[in-house]
């Protein structure tokens, strides 16, 4: 087994409820709520309006410098151009589709004539047009990802562990298409000319992991599968080339600065969709789960479907739900609307009934260090809260507060139940404030030199 | 369509679950580790050992409960760590200590030791180790009485006519570890616990068997018993006062607090370093300290005193000592310093 990162914590899996149900297809949606921001970077520009026929597969949104392409994920008429709530928090500009049921392909779907004959550049030109961005949720674009790491990766890592509990996509993906995550390494591999793939694994996925090697040996793909330890969080990024490679991202640093490129199950299946078949991302599996859902699935829906329909799906949501969760446990963001749409980066959906957090009305740090210990970047969290809660801006810096990557891991250990992350992602935007003011601060002292030292000039 | 709008939906930051690990748990495994060694008390020294426990246990509880009631503060009681500290208040005193010294030594534990610096967490001491020091100094005569072995203490009223004896302890202070082996005490009596000494140090076995349920349920980690046995071990081997190095070395293992010490006081989360480099630094201090006090200071035991000083360091190791950063690998840190 593959070398073990630092740090982690054991959370229960909770996969149990959906691992062995297949992937269903849900009933095609009335209407889709497509945001025009599912990628880092700035957010796309709609490129139809109110009234507009549009297809599926069809351009609706176009971005500008980092980003990705936004597709419309059914046919139908354009109903709106809109600012609609989104998993995010907040409104994002939206183009709202009705569905007209027809499934109607664009004709600006076209499968590539001869895949295996392309070029590295004719490739990453089709993931750029087919709107892939990192689907385990980071969504960062693809074709940046890939075109920026040329020449320095000798590392190409899939990443396939799926650390969040509850979450079971990657897990049925690896069971139901590996030929399509096989497919997908081989095509990245080409890119990067590497002649190794690795697909890192966590071991409580067994059947996924023989399922790809049964697909690796008939094909002699140049693909590995590490089963790695189950432990949180073993699907970061960081912790991921760690467990592989042995090495460590620098601070501050991607992964292609050790020469490693990481991309999810999912969109390592994108890639080879849009480069055997031509389709861009539209559609996305994802896992329906908590405590709060009557039936429990995984479900594959066009990007825009308004969660509500996920949920009717499932049987819908028991009475005592209090808490809604797009994406993971540690890492989701808790909604305070069920009416924002499935985006590219949302592996889950999930509903919570019980007093999963276990709150405690005045939470008193009691020292027990294990937060040192479970923080897999080496950060010691208890220090960071005091000052953090203090607005100690300086000595958070010192501790390397940016260092965090708000895993959750700290809070999820402590006994004490302090709100370790929270308070570390306003201590982030503390450093940050204070890093833009010192720098405008500096401008401005340099703006006043430059004048003075004219008048004296003059 | 389902309407959704009807769900009272609360938005917190995540991480949305939690361990089921809390301060209240890990107080109660604490409580389970000392529980053979108060069987072994109650065995070694009659009832009267479980009553002068359960006497530090309700006065500790009690002041806490006075304490947070009268100053308007949340009450804490909850998280048993004044039961913990009443267990370990009574364990370093011996059998026939009065129960108006433990009740004014549990005082001093919670009151001034833990709750004037803000409660659980903020102290800086161990509190239990400052009542046991209070004690001496205030009840030097009921602190110093050592009942024999099974000798029988009344539960109540005078403990005058008690068989009273030198401990171990005193055997190795003067140096005469052949005075006690001439007295009939074997090494498997220190290991076991035949012996007469405070209440829960007596047998290094059963606060070793404690010791180990709390590393198996991660309560505490090796750091700091090992480092802290390790550098006893090492110092008493090397410089023995006497021929045989390893029965010197072993009774000085087994005699006193050690391993209470070792196991129990010195990995008190709030008064010892998070780190684990840190945790090493003050467990080898911590055995430094102890055998410097038994080879050259005026009391036969330096446990408590080690450790207590130890804790006024802890903020300064966890000052200096930090994890390594994540990303910077050691060498690279050097070159950088060096240019």
């Amino acid at each position: 087994m593959a070398q073990a990162f630092f740090g982690g914590v054991h959370p229960h899996d909770m996969k149990a409820a959906t691992n062995e149900k297949a992937i269903e297809q849900l009933a095609p949606p009335a209407e889709v709520v497509i945001p025009m921001s599912m990628h880092f970077g700035a957010p796309c520009t709609p490129v139809v309006k109110v009234g507009d026929h549009v297809k599926v597969g069809q351009k609706i949104g176009e971005f500008h410098g980092l980003g990705a392409p936004i597709h419309a994920s059914v046919s139908g008429t354009v109903k709106a151009v809109e600012p609609r709530p989104y998993s995010m928090g907040g409104n994002i500009m939206s183009v709202v589709i009705e569905n007209d049921m027809k499934d109607e392909l664009s004709e600006e779907v076209k499968a590539p004539a001869n895949p295996d004959a392309m070029t590295v550049e004719e490739m990453i030109e089709i993931v750029k047009n087919a709107g892939i961005v990192g689907m385990g949720g980071a969504t960062f674009p693809t074709h940046v990802k890939i075109s920026g790491g040329i020449g320095s990766v000798d590392t190409v890592i899939i990443n396939g562990a799926e650390c969040e509990p509850y979450i079971t996509g990657d897990h049925r993906t690896m069971l139901e298409r590996p030929e399509e995550i096989i497919g997908g390494a081989i095509y990245l591999a080409k890119m990067f000319g590497v002649d190794k793939v690795v697909i890192g694994v966590e071991d409580n996925k067994r059947n996924g992991i023989d399922s790809m090697n049964k697909v690796i040996a008939e094909k002699h793909a140049p693909v590995v599968v590490e089963p790695l330890h189950c432990r949180y969080p073993q699907g970061g990024e960081k912790q991921l080339c760690q467990a592989v490679t042995g090495k460590q991202v620098p601070p501050g640093g991607l992964p292609s600065a050790i020469g490693c490129a990481v991309f999810n199950i999912n969109t390592t299946c994108a890639i080879y969709r849009a480069i055997t078949q031509g389709i861009p991302v539209v559609r996305k599996v994802v896992t329906v789960s908590g405590s709060g859902v009557i039936d429990p699935k995984n479900l594959e829906c066009p990007i825009g479907t308004p969660v509500a329909n996920l949920l009717d799906a499932c049987g819908g949501l028991k009475e005592t739900t209090y808490k809604l969760i797009a994406g993971g446990p540690m890492m989701g963001m808790a909604q305070y609307t069920a009416e924002i749409p499935v985006a590219k980066g949302t592996g889950a959906i999930l509903a919570f009934c019980e007093d999963e957090e276990q709150t405690v009305e005045h939470p008193q740090c009691i020292r027990c260090g294990k937060c040192v210990a479970a923080c897999p970047v080496h950060l010691e969290p208890l220090f960071m809260y005091q000052y953090a809660s203090k607005g100690m801006v300086e000595e958070l810096n010192e501790l390397h507060i940016m260092d965090c990557m708000e895993c959750g891991a700290c809070s999820y250990i402590c006994p004490a139940r302090m709100h370790l992350t929270h308070m570390f992602k306003t201590g982030k935007q503390l450093v940050k404030n204070k890093a833009a003011a010192d720098k405008a601060a500096a401008e401005k002292a340099a703006a006043e030199a430059a004048a003075k030292e004219q008048k004296k000039e003059a | 369509m389902t309407d959704y709008k009807n769900l009272k939906l609360i938005a917190t930051s995540s991480p949305h679950i939690r361990s089921a690990e809390n301060t209240r748990s890990i107080m109660l495994d604490v409580i389970i580790a000392m529980l053979p060694a108060l069987g072994w008390s109650v065995w070694a020294f009659g009832v009267r050992a479980l009553m002068v426990t359960c006497v530090s246990v309700i006065a500790c509880v009690v002041w806490e409960w006075l304490y947070r009631k009268l100053l308007k503060r949340p009450q804490s009681v909850g998280d048993l760590s004044a039961v913990v500290t009443g267990m370990l208040l009574a364990f370093v005193c011996p059998v026939d200590v009065t129960y108006f010294a433990i009740i004014v030594g549990g005082f001093f534990s919670i009151v001034v030791a833990k709750q004037l610096f803000g409660g659980i967490g903020k102290n800086f001491v161990n509190p239990a180790l400052v009542g046991r020091a209070m004690m001496l100094a205030s009840f030097a005569g009921t602190m110093t009485t050592w009942a024999q072995f099974q000798a029988k203490s009344h539960l109540f009223g005078s403990t005058a006519d008690v068989v009273t004896a030198a401990t171990p302890m005193s055997y190795l202070h003067a140096k005469n570890l052949q005075g006690l082996l001439d007295s009939g005490v074997t090494l498997s009596d220190m290991f076991l616990g035949r012996i007469g000494g405070s209440l829960g140090e007596v047998s290094a076995l059963m606060v070793i068997a404690g010791g180990i349920y709390l590393l198996a349920r991660k309560i505490i980690s090796w750091h700091t018993p090992v480092a802290y046995i390790a550098t006893v071990a090492v110092l008493t081997f090397i410089f023995p006062r006497g021929n045989d190095s390893l029965t010197w070395m072993l009774f000085n293992l087994f005699g006193g607090g050690l391993m209470l010490g070792a196991f129990f006081m010195a990995t008190d989360y709030a008064t010892s370093p998070v780190t684990g480099k840190g945790q090493l630094i003050y467990g080898i201090g911590c055995g430094l300290i102890t055998v410097f006090i038994r080879y050259f200071g005026s009391y036969s035991e330096g446990v408590c005193y080690s450790i207590l000083m130890m804790n006024l360091l802890t903020a300064l190791i966890d000052k200096y000592v930090k994890p390594q950063r994540f990303g910077v690998v050691k060498s690279e840190k050097k070159e950088a310093a060096s240019k």
